[in-house]
């Protein structure tokens, strides 16, 4: 038995580390756990985890960090761990690999080619000296390194292609590593923001998504204005911010910027997240008299004053609700004024704008209403920068040319032999991949074929 | 004549192909067997006008985009492009019993989006979020992955029946292509699907990126094609480990196809980014 010494501790670790038994492990159980986090809603409040899944469970998730599992120590450590067993593995057998590949010249043994079921057999009825040149050129139209040989009785054609081919699977591997590094840059040098503007608002902040701390940027925002609009469906069409960019108080660039179509500056990228309404700055009422039964329309501003018809005192502009509940019903959009009267104190008056009438109600010298209003809205934008996209789109690349290479692209090798008969040349082709087995066959056969005609 | 009335027909065209295909294979007719070849060629053939009818009707509306932005229309598109790789399937391996456990999958893939009154075959206008140009890329390459993973699931379960009680039983197994041949051919679409699903995921990312800000947020959707990407890298993987060849692959091909038809349907009744999709 070998002493059990560091060194043997070590190369145990990196034994573990290149198994692919490990490999199939992890990635089944980073499957099973994916799961979880799918069926219990992630970074939702306490209180509601609390609600649904009562004090035991809420201990039992908390503990185990299921509300927020995709970014936990022991899920981000089995991230950790697949992308050890990648490397390791590769490097195990990257340099036994190099070795195949990079040679100068590709050693073929020719009794190995005999012993192969896969090959086709005929005769050439023309002389084989007259076949070697015929034969090579043929054969370098279909693979781009032969080389001939001379076996005693006659001799041999060996060629090949795609040896760089076996390198596919690493540029595989090696994308995920570039996926991580690209993740990891982003998550130290990258930031997600966010910040409403409502129409005509500047802001030089954002607040981050994770921790809720608010950080300066390099430049303003300003919303000039925000559009939405609609289907006759009623589904929606279009969502619009136009932005201005502020250096130093001076605009520098004015984008529109909608869903899919975000505004880049400076390495920060701004998009189109979200919108809500604001309370209008300008309303029109519209006021019915009881007693002479005239109609007045008054526009009034937020917080604006105005002195009411028929010396009736005076109006108030005080807030705007987008919703108002009222004996269990929600009236909507609701504007809140308060009425003065010449004698007596201030009463609140409610003016739902979808029930124009429910002013009636109150039996007051006036029935008011809200005619119109100007229509305020803010924007909600995504503020984000991760300079680590560059890497992660190079790995998607390299992964999809990897996969290519790897799945459908092999280092197949070719041996025709030839030898003399009494009547002509018999003719052997026989050949190996290292993958896709089946599809060599059909290489031979075409070869064989091609070669007979 | 309408795009949904066309889609409509070749429902029941693909249910008898799929008949046909079942009984070349039981009663061992191969006229039968060429009848159905033939009825679905002439099946896709009206298929895919029906589609590009339904992209034409679109524009005539007003609201033209691509027939790839909804239920109805992703099952169309999956059960046309699902047809279509087993056509070369069949063309490639001169076999055609496959057909009678992949024709199946069209025609339920036609019927539902043609009979579940839970789907609309309206044409409606884009969302927002949904005008992209990388909306054509993203949904393509995602459904050619589900489609041959959809394949394979079949070829997966002709293995299985065909090694039952080890090896040659039965009258109607002999039938079946080697089992070699079929572990091979699993193998094949699974690497075809992955390519694809690969290419589904990474669009996705990259749209998900010029919309959202961010190219991965671990919406459900997102965490279920990971899932089914997983799965199949196991079995990509684990044909490397002896004794892992043969039925285990089944399995896991059989299982993968479970988790893209979870995160086909299953993630719409989980919240998410995704909703679009219902």
């Amino acid at each position: 038995m070998k002493p059990n010494t560091s060194n043997s501790v070590l190369e145990k670790t990196w034994d573990f580390f290149s198994s692919v038994r490990l490999t199939v492990v992890l990635l089944l159980t980073l499957a099973a756990t994916s799961i979880i986090g799918t069926l219990v809603p992630q970074n939702a409040s306490p209180a509601e985890y609390f609600q649904t899944y009562g004090p035991f469970l809420f201990r039992l998730f908390s503990l185990l960090d299921i509300f927020d599992m995709y970014h936990c120590w022991w899920f981000q450590l089995l991230l950790l761990l697949l992308t050890a067993n990648i490397l390791i593995c590769s490097l195990n057998r990257l340099s036994g690999t190099w070795k195949i590949v990079f040679v100068k010249n590709p050693p073929f043994v020719l009794e190995r080619f005999r012993k192969l079921e896969n090959k086709a057999v005929f005769t050439d009825s023309r002389p084989l000296d007259t076949l070697k040149d015929l034969y090579v050129s043929k054969v370098k139209r279909r693979f781009r390194y032969v080389r001939t040989e001379e076996t005693g009785k006659g001799f041999c054609i060996f060629a090949e292609k795609g040896r760089w081919t076996r390198l596919g699977v690493y540029a595989v591997h090696f994308s995920v590593v570039l996926l991580l590094i690209g993740a990891l840059i982003g998550s130290f040098f990258g930031f997600e923001g966010f910040v409403t503007l409502g129409e005509g608002e500047t802001e030089q902040h954002v607040r981050l998504r994770k921790t809720g701390a608010v950080i300066p940027l390099d430049f303003a925002i300003r919303c000039d204005a925000f559009h939405v609009s609609f289907y006759e469906s009623g589904s929606p069409k279009e969502y619009r911010s136009d932005l201005t960019i502020l250096e130093g108080g001076k605009p520098v660039l004015k984008k529109s910027i909608r869903v899919n179509d975000p505004l880049h500056y400076k390495g920060v990228s701004i998009f189109q997240s979200s919108y809500g309404r604001l309370p209008p700055r300008r309303i029109t009422l519209k006021l019915l008299s009881t007693e002479t039964k005239m109609e007045y329309i008054k526009e009034v501003s937020a917080g604006q004053r105005i002195d009411l018809p028929e010396g009736a005192g005076a109006f108030v502009y005080q807030d705007f609700k987008t919703r108002y509940p009222f004996r269990g019903q929600n009236l909507g959009e609701t504007v809140i004024g308060s009425l003065v009267p010449p004698q007596g104190s201030a009463r609140e008056i409610v003016l739902p704008l979808r029930f124009p009438g429910f002013d009636r109600m109150r039996k007051g010298a006036f029935v008011f209403s809200v005619q119109r209003v100007t229509p305020r809205y803010y924007t909600g934008l995504q503020v984000s920068k991760d300079p680590g996209v560059w890497v992660v789109y190079t790995g998607f690349i390299v992964m999809l040319i990897g996969c290519y290479i790897t799945f459908f692209m092999s280092h197949k090798r070719l041996c025709i032999e030839l030898t003399p008969r009494s009547k002509g040349t018999r003719v052997q082709v026989s050949g190996t991949a290292n993958k896709n087995k089946l599809s060599m066959e059909a290489v031979i056969d075409k070869m064989a074929k091609d070669l007979a005609a | 004549m309408s795009s949904s009335l066309i889609l409509s027909v070749i429902t029941f065209v693909y249910g008898f192909s799929a008949i046909l295909y079942v009984a070349a294979w039981v009663f061992k007719k191969d006229a039968i067997g060429k009848t159905a070849t033939w009825i679905t060629l002439m099946g896709i053939a009206a298929h895919t006008a029906g589609i590009l009818l339904r992209w034409v009707e679109s524009y005539r509306l007003g609201i033209g985009h691509a027939p790839l932005s909804n239920m109805y229309e992703s099952l169309i598109f999956f059960s046309w492009i699902l047809t279509l790789i087993y056509l070369i399937v069949e063309r490639a391996n001169k076999n055609r019993v496959v057909g009678a456990f992949v024709a199946p999958i069209a025609f339920l893939a036609m019927a539902y989006a043609s009979l579940s009154p839970n789907i609309n075959d309206r044409i409606q206008p884009l969302v927002p979020a949904l005008k992209s140009n990388w909306l054509i890329a993203h949904v393509v390459t995602s459904f050619i992955g589900y489609a041959a993973f959809g394949i394979a699931f079949g070829i997966s379960i002709m293995y299985l029946l065909k090694q039952r009680e080890g090896g040659s039983g039965g009258r109607l197994l002999a039938l079946f292509p080697e089992a070699r041949v079929l572990e091979a051919l699993n193998h094949q679409m699974v690497m075809f699907g992955f390519l694809f699903l690969s290419g589904g995921i990474i669009t996705g990312a990259v749209w998900a990126n010029s919309a959202w800000g961010t190219y991965w947020s671990w919406d459900p959707k997102e965490t279920w094609s990971l899932i089914t990407w997983f799965i199949y890298a196991t079995l990509l993987h684990a044909r490397l480990m002896r004794g892992w060849r043969g039925k285990r692959l089944a399995y896991i091909s059989i299982i993968g196809f479970g988790a893209v038809l979870f995160t086909y349907f299953g993630v719409n009744l989980l919240p998410g980014l995704h909703s679009y999709g219902k």
